[in-house]
């Protein structure tokens, strides 16, 4: 365990995690673990579109819409979707389905994975009251390692931390 | 000669440091940990590791294309 010396020296870190899709849920997990496993404290706040990110049953989705950036490997080149060929029923789910296997072909953690991971090694995650209200999403249906907190919980947080990243 | 061995065989970022600061959890001061990877950025990145959780990163290197790396519990 810590003693004291190392307490004092111990670096933290806070997110704000603002994004829930399936691609936008990697950046906040993988550096809040990674941070964790390198003994920073991490903090992650998790508002509007992230904070289904702490729901019990996970079931993210993906959309190439609205994105020229995503390309995804295919037959030796790359394939970018037109956003009028995104729009059509079922591309979505197919793309989702796509980005899937890709994750799972190439041993990148899931999310469930890696938030079981930040759970684990004690990354604090605080869901914000005011997206709850607003979007009418129940305790109940989050996890229970959720703590519950506004913007002054977040700056309490974030104005001793060595990093702060909004993603 | 290492205390446990460590396969991250593929897995990708960033997986093979949080497996291996698991298994460091569950070791000794002084005891070495010995893992093997197949994702290229895991050189760079268990340098950074090491350097910041002051464990000693005994040896780094590779073989074909797995990278071993051996770490000293600090």
């Amino acid at each position: 365990m810590l003693d004291t010396r190392e307490l004092e020296n111990a670096k933290s870190m806070s997110i704000i995690v603002t994004k829930g899709s399936l691609d936008w849920a990697y950046p906040p997990f993988i550096l809040g673990t990674t941070a964790a496993a390198m003994d920073v404290d991490v903090t992650m706040f998790f508002t509007f579109y992230g904070l289904p990110l702490l729901k019990k049953d996970l079931n993210l989705k993906f959309t190439p819409l609205g994105n020229p950036a995503m390309e995804m490997p295919m037959m030796g080149g790359h394939m970018a979707m037109p956003n009028v060929v995104g729009m059509l029923p079922g591309v979505g789910a197919m793309a989702g389905g796509m980005m899937k296997n890709l994750i799972k072909k190439k041993g990148v953690a899931s999310i469930p994975e890696l938030r079981e991971a930040a759970i684990e090694s004690d990354v604090k995650m605080i869901g914000c009251q005011m997206t709850l209200d607003l979007f009418e999403y129940d305790r109940a249906d989050m996890i229970d390692e959720m703590e519950i907190g506004g913007a002054a919980t977040y700056m309490e947080q974030a104005l001793k931390a060595d990093v702060n990243l909004f993603i | 000669m290492a205390d446990q061995l460590l396969d991250a065989k593929g897995l990708n970022c960033p997986l093979p440091i949080l497996k291996a600061k698991k298994a460091l959890k569950g070791m000794s001061p002084g005891q070495v940990l010995e893992i093997k990877a197949t994702d290229p950025g895991s050189v760079a990145d268990f340098a950074a590791f090491c350097n910041q959780t002051g464990n000693e990163l005994i040896s780094s290197g590779s073989e074909g294309d797995v990278y071993q790396f051996e770490i000293k519990k600090s």
